[in-house]
């Protein structure tokens, strides 16, 4: 595993350097351990030799309070993979919601603290999580945030922390270059690339890359796909009409695939889609909607039998 | 435009949206124009350096606005033109106005022109007795309809062929019997702007660019009627916004370039017409240029709102714009809509009226990715939210806020809030949904169902599974709630 380089910012920032002065590289970091992954296993890919990593788990507010599911099935990925996780239970959130609602100093204060926890190192390589919109707050926008408010210590741990927080996907891709996580999950599945993924938190196309080397899943291509779901924080609130505007028309493009589950890598966005496919779809035979929007991680934790 | 009270951009939504042929209207042209821009930008290799390149022009050129300001006016000055200065609106719709009124005219000619759109001059000429004809196709529209411009570039967007249709048999017409042919419509306008054209005395323009250099205004069309309201009328008057100027001749073709692929996805316009000045014998013979403020220099104050005033109009951040697209511009209360006038009008014009603007966007960043001159749309946006937050935030949301950040503050409070807000939700759960909840979070519930908070969260499931200190362990149980997965 080499040097890999921090994705590119979407918005640029003459403020801040190209630089990730907390850059780390996992060979580098935890060089001393290594060890095989679960014997076993159905299949044996290049992780069975690849040095354990140490993830510090990032659940996020929302994940942890509504998708534990989410959250255990990250774990459960990691772990699977060989690496190891401990969650610092001492985090609440990031400050994303606050920031995005216009609370500036609130924000300021919880990511402060949210810094302070997941910055502390005992040992860890990386800072994983299943949520794009708010890794890409603290390592994209929060930097330049805190400048701007004057508080340069927290622009610049933020940006060390930045050096090696990740998404939970671009880290199994673009770290742990690892494509096939041994998942099985035989349904067909369309991908919703949330908006923040694609142009805050830049994960490109390594959902797809996971999506594709799930045993028995069908991939669904979902049409307009870049197209905002509505969500916007607090806008789905104070601009209900239209984000339920925009959320009908993300409903009926998912529904035009066929697809028997959306995913994405926000569980914020699959809140949102979630809640408007329960109202849109008609309820399947057992009651649930008949497209169920389900975090990748879920699927990528799956060994479900008949693929 | 409403005045000294705050714009609903909420409300003013939500009766756009109720209107669907708006909404059809809206989604064919933001869509045909959005594929068109697509394919022009990706044909020109180099696309990312040529948008930072103009990023650094424009902002170099608001660093030192003053100092180019004073060279274009005396460039200007030496070439035959009257320079103007006007604070606000009504100091330059009365220069305008006093020059129609020293030449005597009483008719004059108009190419598009945002700046004027927004100073509203053809009003204010009205008053004074001078009828202002616009002569943009889209823009006479607008004007024979009583209605007022809902995009940047095509300001009758939210028309059908068959609106126009309709509008000019009730006008322009002359009992002719017409079809919704876009050619037929276009050739009756034509018939109707050709006298105009022919009789005016004056004639009023925008500026797209203006170079500081050579004292040059750069106007930029495709109809051909700007070239006549440029070149037939005897006196001709440009107002242009201060931000417009750039250094060079050469930093202007960098824009040109820019501008139309971004604009309407052509590669150049029909029509880009420099005017300096003024040449003995040919074309206007009186040159006056107004230099327009009304508000940009609040926005020029301003570290990190300031670079609202890179834009070069070119609205292809509207055409993206998800909100955009589904409410069109009235909603947004100002001449500029979208994603730019979200960022702009409550600079220029003060958060009393437009606080809400920068709040009508879900963040979703297409603006910023197709922003040819690379503006932070959803970085300003964020910051105008704070701003907006301390000067007018209600009490009962501030406070609202800072009771979750309090929970947020120690895991201790967030488990306890999480349990609490359990609670508080069961007797709304219906079928493992909440589906209505109360204000102020109905709104969640009018479109959409909502989560319940989970029988088990994360982190008890973490304790109750891993421990504190205990070592990983595997294939533990599952939380309390629904598997879904």
């Amino acid at each position: 595993m080499g040097i890999l380089v921090r994705p590119r910012r979407l918005h640029q920032s003459s403020r801040r350097s190209a630089t990730a002065a907390g850059a780390t590289t996992l060979s580098g970091v935890s060089g001393t351990r290594v060890r095989q992954g679960p014997s076993g296993s159905r299949r044996r890919s290049a992780w069975c030799t690849v040095r354990v990593v140490r993830v510090a788990l990032f659940i996020t507010c929302v994940t942890d309070t509504l998708f534990p599911e989410t959250g255990i099935a990250a774990v459960r990925v990691l772990e699977r993979l060989g690496h190891e996780v401990v969650f610092p239970e001492e985090q609440t959130c990031c400050g994303q919601m606050h920031v995005n609602s216009g609370y500036r100093d609130d924000a300021l204060r919880l990511a402060r603290r949210f810094v302070d926890v997941m910055g502390q190192d005992d040992g860890v390589d990386a800072v994983v999580s299943p949520s794009s919109s708010c890794v890409g707050w603290v390592r994209e926008l929060l930097p330049g945030v805190a400048h701007e408010a004057g508080a340069d210590k927290l622009a610049r741990d933020s940006e060390a922390l930045g050096g090696r927080l990740f998404e939970l996907s671009e880290f199994l891709v673009r770290r742990l270059r690892v494509e096939d996580v041994g998942a099985s999950y035989p349904r067909r599945v369309t991908l919703h690339p949330t908006c923040h993924s694609q142009r805050v938190t830049r994960v490109g196309d390594a959902p797809q890359r996971l999506l594709s080397h799930v045993h028995g899943l069908e991939l669904l291509e979902l049409p307009e796909a870049t197209e905002c779901c509505g969500f916007g924080g607090t806008f789905s609130v104070k601009n209900a009409a239209v984000s339920v505007a925009l959320l009908e028309d993300k409903c009926r493009a998912i529904l035009a695939t066929g697809a028997e589950v959306v995913t994405a890598v926000d569980p914020s966005c699959l809140l949102h889609v979630g809640g408007g496919l329960s109202r849109l779809a008609p309820p399947a035979p057992g009651g649930g909607p008949a497209v169920r929007a389900v975090h990748l991680a879920q699927i990528l934790s799956a060994e479900e039998a008949g693929a | 435009m409403s005045r000294g009270r705050q714009h609903d951009f909420p409300a003013a939504a939500r009766e756009a949206l109720a209107d669907s042929r708006l909404r059809a209207n809206l989604r064919g042209a933001t869509q045909t124009i959005r594929g068109r821009r697509a394919a022009a930008v990706a044909e020109l290799p180099g696309w990312e350096e040529l948008r930072e390149q103009a990023r650094r022009v424009k902002d170099d050129a608001l660093g030192r606005l003053d100092e180019l300001l004073a060279q274009f006016e005396a460039a200007a000055t030496a070439a035959g033109a009257c320079v103007h200065h006007a604070a606000d609106a009504a100091a330059a719709n009365d220069i305008v106005a006093g020059i129609a009124g020293a030449h005597g005219v009483t008719e004059l000619v108009k190419m598009k022109s945002l700046a004027t759109d927004e100073i509203g001059l053809d009003a204010a000429l009205a008053a004074d007795g001078v009828e202002a004809v616009e002569t943009d196709l889209a823009e006479l529209i607008v004007q024979l309809a009583g209605d007022t411009a809902s995009h940047i570039l095509v300001p009758a967007v939210h028309y059908s062929r068959g609106q126009v249709r309709d509008l000019f048999m009730r006008t322009i017409a002359r009992g002719v019997d017409l079809s919704d042919d876009p050619r037929e419509l276009a050739e009756v306008s034509r018939l109707y702007l050709r006298e105009r054209f022919l009789r005016a005395r004056m004639g009023v323009t925008g500026a797209n660019i203006g170079v500081a250099e050579t004292g040059t205004v750069c106007v930029v069309e495709n109809e051909g009627n700007g070239r006549m309201c440029t070149t037939l009328p005897p006196v001709l008057v440009t107002v242009m916004g201060i931000e417009k100027v750039v250094p060079t001749l050469e930093d202007l073709g960098l824009l040109l370039r820019l501008l139309p692929r971004s604009a309407t996805g052509e590669r150049m316009s029909s029509y880009a017409s420099l005017l300096t000045g003024v040449t003995p014998g040919d074309g206007p013979q009186e040159y006056h240029i107004v230099l327009l403020d009304n508000g940009r220099r609040n926005a020029l104050a301003d570290p990190v709102g300031r670079q609202a005033l890179w834009c070069i109009r070119c609205s292809a951040c509207l055409n993206v714009c998800p909100v955009y697209a589904r409410v069109g511009g009235h909603a947004y209360g100002s001449i500029y809509p979208g994603p730019i006038g979200a960022i702009l009008t409550p600079q220029l014009w003060g958060m009393e009226e437009h606080a809400r603007l920068p709040f009508a966007s879900t963040l979703c960043g297409a603006c910023a990715e197709v922003c040819p001159v690379g503006i932070d749309i959803p970085g300003v946006l964020l910051y105008l939210r704070a701003r907006a937050v301390r000067e007018q935030a209600p009490a009962p949301e501030r406070a609202a806020f800072g009771a979750v950040a309090w929970a947020f503050g120690s895991p201790r409070r967030f488990a306890a809030a999480q349990k609490a807000g359990r609670a508080a939700e069961l007797p709304l759960v219906r079928g493992g949904l909440v589906r209505t909840l109360p204000p102020p979070l109905a709104g969640w519930t009018e479109g959409r169902d909502l989560r319940p908070v989970a029988s088990e969260t994360f982190r008890e499931w973490w304790v109750r599974e891993r421990g504190a200190a205990a070592p990983p362990a595997r294939g533990g149980g599952e939380p309390g709630g629904e598997e879904r997965s």
